[in-house]
């Protein structure tokens, strides 16, 4: 693998704002003034960054209930992500949707939507839509790995191969869905035979090597741009905390204390400063950006907590347009 | 209100080719319009309501699809989202039932959850079956699954002037429509104008006018209440005959206003009674306080799904007989409806909406 050291620093920088948003919110979460569910990505940033990384800023994304990671990889405004958390008027839905249903056109993002898989045929219609156009531009749909359990998956690949449209499927596979492990869920088998199945070309990469899957990711994302056709990558990675909400919940025992280090060990930030630092980029690099990025971050939280709710009379304002 | 008196048209056309004419003019005029659907394109063309328009519109205006009624309806939704009007079709309503969680979570509230930045231009045109033998999943009445959603508009055209000025109004609407198209009046003629027109959604249309009953229909069910207007007529009998057109956004200022005239009310609706859109109609008149000289009724499908066997089917759906009658036991009876058994007496065996119907279909 082969980026060079200044897209390095950058893939580590976007990694390192998610994982101190997430943090944050965290953190903060307890004051009770956040009053929504919050699926948190921390472990998990590498495959939001390395897969936006390789996107234009028209491009488009679609995701899911575990959104708050693409939306800032893909250049999502921050404040109006965190407004939007606190439930407030100048968040990016307005205060509407919440963590779950994030949103900014202007960085492509067509939408986030909690309903398990309900956004995979979203994505492929943003991808038709812009094959109608004539458009060239990709639509990186993200999801997990129990998305793919959904019927809605299949037609949706079906219909995207069938078409050949620059999809590409982003299958974050962190092994559970809630509590429920893989295993319990779906037979032992690459989960890219399903793609195979639907004829599209597939990749299976480690989602917590930000750099190796960056660099795949370029040249796949390049060569979905040259001919157009959707490609299935699965990316293994691992979710630190509870499922939704701040804290950690190994104690409640749906998986075990050596799982979880084994893949705390595995984290992907630490793995990319580690080789950074190899590299020569010296200790005050990592303090100048930490105190740079929580600097922006309280900002962020300052502009939410200071911003109004929304007005009353926005209650049933958007039932039609 | 409207009457539409002001038109004086002489083309006659078929509910069908008012459907199908509707899409041509407005695919002529809008771009962004593609149609999409099970057997689109085939020889069949949804019942003749899409014949002939591949040929003149070519194969990425006018699409066959896979049979992901729920996938597609979703894809469908993602290409509104970037700018495209897209019209969805399925031969019968029932198959429309995988879609609901993308009809439901996606198109109506998308809008809504994103704080209005963006909408679902998308129609969804869905075919009611009745009659020869279509039985319990080939002929349900789902419109009141769909109206109760907010951020959905539902549509239920009569005529086939209706049905081309609501085609044309459900296109140019930002919110997603769903069109629903009785089967049994593909078949009916009307007068249609040529021009590109639209009828305005969530605005009944006042067929008759009256001083002594209200009646509320729409779809199949308005025509028939329209076969009752005369023989009442002739005994003095003056009726408001509301056709709803859309049942979702509901018109309830012309329906108050005539039953505040009326206070009288009978509805008629083509699906189950209990939650139905009737009880909905009741209750907001009745929430108003009207005072009525008898009490509101209905007149529904019974609480039970539809056979097949054309044995069973008579006595399952109403008509104008059961209207006519309806009609009279609220007006006390005034009206000896022996005098009309015999004119009657053909309905009891109808299956099929008349001679020219020969299935399979
Ligand atoms: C249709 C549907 N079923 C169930 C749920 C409840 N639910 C929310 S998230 C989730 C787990 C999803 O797991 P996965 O797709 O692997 O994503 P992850 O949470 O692991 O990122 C479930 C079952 C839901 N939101 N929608
Ligand atoms: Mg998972």
């Amino acid at each position: 693998m082969n980026l060079r050291v200044e897209e390095k620093t950058l893939l580590y920088r976007q990694c390192l704002r998610i994982r101190l948003v997430e943090e944050a919110i965290a953190e903060r979460y307890v004051d009770g003034e956040m009053r929504c569910p919050v699926h948190l990505s921390i472990g998990q940033e590498g495959i939001a960054v390395a897969v936006c990384s390789n996107l234009e800023r028209n491009d488009y994304v679609v995701s899911n209930h575990r959104g708050h990671a693409h939306y800032l990889a893909k250049g999502g405004d921050l404040k109006a992500m965190i407004a939007e958390i606190y439930g407030k008027a100048t968040g990016c839905a307005k205060g509407i949707g919440g963590s779950m249903h994030l949103i900014d056109l202007a960085a492509g993002i067509q939408g986030c939507t909690p309903i398990v898989g309900s956004s995979i045929p979203l994505g492929v219609g943003v991808a038709f839509g812009v094959a109608l156009k004539g458009e060239t531009r990709v639509t990186a749909l993200f999801f997990g790995d129990a998305a793919i359990e959904e019927g809605v998956f299949h037609e949706s690949m079906n219909f995207a191969s069938l078409h050949k449209l620059r999809v590409l499927f982003v299958c974050e596979n962190n092994l559970y869905s809630v509590y429920t492990h893989l295993d319990s869920r779906q037979p032992s088998r690459e989960l890219t035979r399903m793609a195979q199945a639907h004829k599209m070309e597939h990749h299976h990469l480690d989602g917590n090597d930000v750099e190796s899957s960056c660099f795949r990711l370029s040249d796949i994302v390049a060569s979905m741009r040259q001919e157009a056709r959707p490609i299935f990558v699965q990316l293994d990675t691992y979710r630190w905390r509870e499922h939704c909400g701040p804290h950690y919940d190994n104690h409640l025992g749906y998986r075990s204390e050596e799982e979880f280090l084994s893949w705390q060990e595995r984290d992907p930030i630490d793995r990319l400063g580690r080789e950074l630092k190899q590299s020569g980029i010296p200790d005050s690099f990592f303090s100048d950006l930490e105190q740079e990025l929580v600097k922006e971050i309280g900002v962020a939280f300052e502009f939410a907590q200071r911003s109004p709710l929304p007005h009353k009379g926005q209650l049933g304002k958007y039932v039609y347009k | 209100m409207s009457t539409n008196k002001e038109a004086k048209p002489e083309r006659i056309l078929t509910f069908t080719e008012a459907i199908r004419e509707a899409q041509v003019l407005v695919m002529e005029r809008d771009d962004r319009v593609f149609i999409i659907g099970e057997g689109v394109p085939d020889p069949k063309g949804t019942f003749g309501t899409t014949i002939g328009l591949r040929e003149r519109f070519g194969p990425t205006r006018v699409m066959d699809m896979p049979v992901s009624e729920n996938g597609m309806t979703g894809i469908l939704i993602g290409a509104a989202l970037v700018g495209l009007r897209p019209i969805m079709t399925h031969q019968r309503m029932d198959f429309m039932t995988y879609s609901m969680e993308q009809l439901l979570n996606n198109a109506a509230k998308w809008h809504y959850m994103f704080g209005g930045q963006q909408s679902v231009p998308l129609v969804v045109r869905a075919v009611v079956g009745q009659g020869w033998g279509q039985g319990p999943q080939h002929s349900q009445n789902l419109h009141t699954l769909y109206a109760h959603i907010p951020g959905l508009k539902v549509v239920m055209p009569s005529t086939a002037y209706q049905a081309k000025g609501l085609l044309l109004a459900a296109v140019g609407d930002p919110n997603p429509v769903i069109f629903i198209e009785h089967r049994w009046l593909h078949g009916t003629k009307g007068a249609v104008p040529e021009t590109y027109y639209e009828l305005e959604l969530g605005r009944a249309e006042v067929v008759s006018q009256g001083d002594d009953l209200t009646i509320v229909a729409h779809s199949l069910m308005a025509l028939e209440a329209r076969k009752v207007l005369s023989r009442l007529k002739d005994k003095g009998i003056g009726v408001d005959l509301i056709d709803l057109r859309t049942v979702k956004p509901l018109d309830q200022s012309t329906i108050l206003t005539s039953v505040r005239k009326t206070r009288r009310l009978l509805v008629v609706d083509t699906a189950w009674r209990t939650y139905g859109l009737a009880a909905e109609i009741i209750a907001s008149v009745v929430e108003q306080g009207v005072r009525l000289l008898s009490s509101p009724q209905r007149v529904t499908l019974p609480d039970h799904p539809v056979p097949s066997s054309h044995g069973l089917t008579r006595s399952y759906y109403p008509n104008s007989a059961t209207i006519f009658r309806k009609a009279n036991s609220m007006l006390e009876n005034v009206i000896d409806s022996d005098d009309f058994e015999q004119d009657w007496a053909h309905l009891e065996h109808a299956d099929i909406p008349d001679s020219s119907f020969t299935g399979p279909f």
